[in-house]
């Protein structure tokens, strides 16, 4: 009997009685709050927020990333010095000081982001780069997890990543410490997508 | 291979004060955290309940749900192969690695492929791993395995860590400064992470629905692992299935508070096709895990999710360290899991337990993992009886009652344990399984003195 087989049967053989598959109640609480929880939530998890788009985002970028050489935008908003196709081999992209990017969804209950393969297009500019600014449309703030499994990108993408502030460890004496491998920065910038 | 006697370990552990206090300190941190975050959470129970009739149910229908996921899997143009143990699986991550001259791997952190041994496999054969995972990678450098599923390294003080990294890396052996020390592995480990030509990552979940692997990470190690390198193979055991996004969801809520006490894990990253341009493989591992199917007392085990809070609240765990346990995994989880692998290796780590039933309350799944580490006392009793090393178990629980207020703190969220099992029972216990019968350290004596006067070797 081949492998598949044998753990199939195996696992049938064994399997104990039936369960009822409990349907999962969606936990809603205060949704006229979802910007501000969002916020709290984000903050908590060491993550920068922006209430509104900078008048100058130009000038935005260069006060808060002094040192930043290269900058990758996947957004229209922005025209940044590269843009994700610029990097064929994906690897390449650790040259990225700060990526630009927007999300589709993000969960007031975790202070978490979306991002895919249609933001990202390339998608290690969202990890090799040091620092990651997000904008994010408050319309698209939902309360909790169990709302954002609704979306359609955790079935349609190929891949799919709720990010919840900078890349950290705690691996080191059990406190977050940020740099980890990802970005070291993460802001979310409450900007209303152009329509 | 000889019977693991975890109490000499945890002796040895005891006997080394630093690293005993820090760890202790660390780990109980980890498990207040926890509780605060669950307090936060209105509808905690509810989810936890949820969880278990899931994973139950998953369980109970694991044939079809593995074919559900595979089939939907290989729709998305995932490979999908079947490993009936470790070494199966080692060899199939091989041939993949070798029919496509990939030399140099990098690994996201997975306790599946440190059961499987699939790192000193591959290293042995040629491939250069590295681990991404700064835990991991302390380990590594260390050639130590994990103390902990969840930190790695949470067993070595900031002050071994600068050593360790002045030895391997040349850093400044004097500062011991985590930032600093996060900055240094940050630096070292980058151009592995580029210059790899595969990416290999465990998994937490398993879509039936979607064919999704989902890998939660606070560094981003899996969404690099993925997506740097073009080839990316990821091991799943069969038991992490779970039906769609719906439950998911429940999950997800659970794990990091459950383990860390943060609302979610940085990264929680969900893998449902290969990257463009890359290919993506999936190895279904057996190992064990179907035969456990089919204990009548054991199977519940399979329920876990791998959050560590039954070990963070396990009073023998914290004060005898990871390694004690000689074990892929280790505190209650450990013990109620090990001896399905070898029986006669683990036939003691039943006994490295106050039977409280502080794991039982705090696990996210509601695993009844005091009543199986009771149950596995039986099965080694009638099986394997080493009455010597029992012996040796309840030293570990004498230096553990000798101190009042560790014990009053680990057990003082185990109402419901409690009713069941009241406090004098915990002696009973000992002294049902025990041969002879042994009086428990007095608590004005020190360990050490007791310890030094009992000492059967
Ligand atoms: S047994 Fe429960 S508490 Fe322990 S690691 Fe598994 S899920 Fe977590």
């Amino acid at each position: 009997m081949d492998t598949r087989e044998y753990i199939l049967a195996n696992v049938r053989k064994n399997q104990p009685a039936n369960h009822e598959l409990p349907g999962v109640p969606r936990f809603h609480r205060q949704p006229e709050l979802l910007v501000s929880e969002f916020e709290r939530s984000l903050k908590y998890m060491a993550g920068e927020f922006l209430a509104s788009p900078p008048s100058d985002f130009a000038a935005y970028l260069r006060e808060n990333f002094p040192n930043a050489k290269t900058i990758c935008s996947a957004v229209p908003e922005y025209a940044g010095d590269r843009k994700p196709e610029d990097y064929r081999n994906w690897a390449d992209a650790a040259d990225i000081d700060v990526t630009i990017v927007r999300s589709p969804l993000g969960v007031a209950e975790t202070g978490s982001v979306l991002l895919t393969e249609n933001q990202l297009r390339v998608n290690t500019i969202g990890f090799l780069a040091h620092d990651i600014v997000i904008l994010l449309d408050p319309k698209d703030i939902v309360e909790n997890i169990h709302d954002a499994y609704e979306h359609r990108a955790f079935r349609e993408s190929k891949y799919a990543v709720l990010m919840t502030g900078p890349s950290g460890s705690a691996d080191i004496g059990g406190k977050t410490v940020h740099p980890a491998q990802g970005v070291m920065t993460l802001t979310v910038v409450m900007w209303p997508a152009e329509l | 291979m000889s019977v693991i006697d975890q109490a000499k370990n945890a002796a040895e552990f005891i006997e080394d004060k630093t690293h005993e206090v820090s760890f202790d300190k660390l780990i109980w941190m980890l498990r207040q955290k926890r509780d605060e975050a669950a307090l936060q959470v209105p509808e905690w129970e509810q989810l936890r309940d949820l969880a278990s009739a899931i994973k139950e149910h998953t369980l109970a229908n694991l044939g079809p749900y593995l074919e559900l996921f595979e089939a939907n899997a290989k729709r998305n143009g995932v490979t999908v192969h079947w490993a009936r143990d470790g070494h199966e699986h080692n060899q199939i991550v091989y041939d993949i690695l070798k029919s496509r001259d990939a030399d140099t791997l990098i690994k996201s952190k997975s306790m599946l492929t440190e059961e499987c041994g699939t790192t000193p496999f591959l290293q042995s054969r040629g491939v250069k791993v590295s681990e991404t995972d700064l835990g991991e990678r302390i380990q590594q450098l260390d050639d130590e395995p994990p103390s902990h599923i969840v930190g790695p390294a949470f067993q070595k003080t900031t002050e071994d860590v600068a050593a360790l990294f002045s030895k391997v890396y040349g850093s400044d052996p004097n500062k011991a400064d985590p930032v600093y020390l996060a900055h240094v592995m940050r630096e070292h480990t980058r151009p592995l992470i580029t210059e790899a030509k595969a990416g290999m990552t465990g998994t937490n979940f398993a879509i039936a629905e979607t064919g999704a692997i989902v890998t939660i990470t606070n560094e981003g190690n899996a969404d690099l692992s993925a997506n740097a390198p073009k080839l990316r193979i990821c091991s799943v055991g069969i038991e992490k299935i779970i039906p769609n996004n719906e439950h998911l969801a429940v999950f997800v809520r659970l794990l990091a508070r459950s383990a860390t006490g943060m609302p979610i894990t940085q990264y929680t990253s969900h893998f449902r096709a290969a990257r463009e341009g890359g290919e993506m493989h999936v190895v279904l591992v057996d190992n064990g895990r179907s035969d456990r199917l089919g204990m009548e007392k054991f199977w519940p085990s399979l329920k876990c999710i791998r959050c560590g809070a039954c070990m963070n609240t396990c009073p023998v765990y914290r004060r005898s360290g990871g390694l004690s346990y000689g074990s892929t995994y280790m505190g209650p989880i450990g013990i109620i899991t090990m001896p399905t692998f070898e029986i006669r290796r683990y036939s003691e780590l039943p006994f490295a337990s106050t039977l409280n039933g502080s794991c039982t309350n705090v696990c996210p799944v509601k695993i009844n993992i005091h009543e199986q580490i009771y149950a596995w006392r039986g099965v080694m009793d009638e099986k394997h009886q080493t009455p010597s090393l029992k012996k040796q178990a309840m030293i570990i629980a004498g230096k553990l009652l000798s101190h009042p207020e560790a014990y009053r703190i680990a057990t003082q969220s185990t109402e419901t344990a409690l009713k069941v099992l009241p406090r004098f029972a915990i002696y009973n216990h000992f002294n049902v399984w025990g041969r002879h019968r042994e009086v428990p350290a007095p608590a004005n004596e020190t360990f050490h003195e007791w310890y030094r006067k009992n000492r059967t070797h």
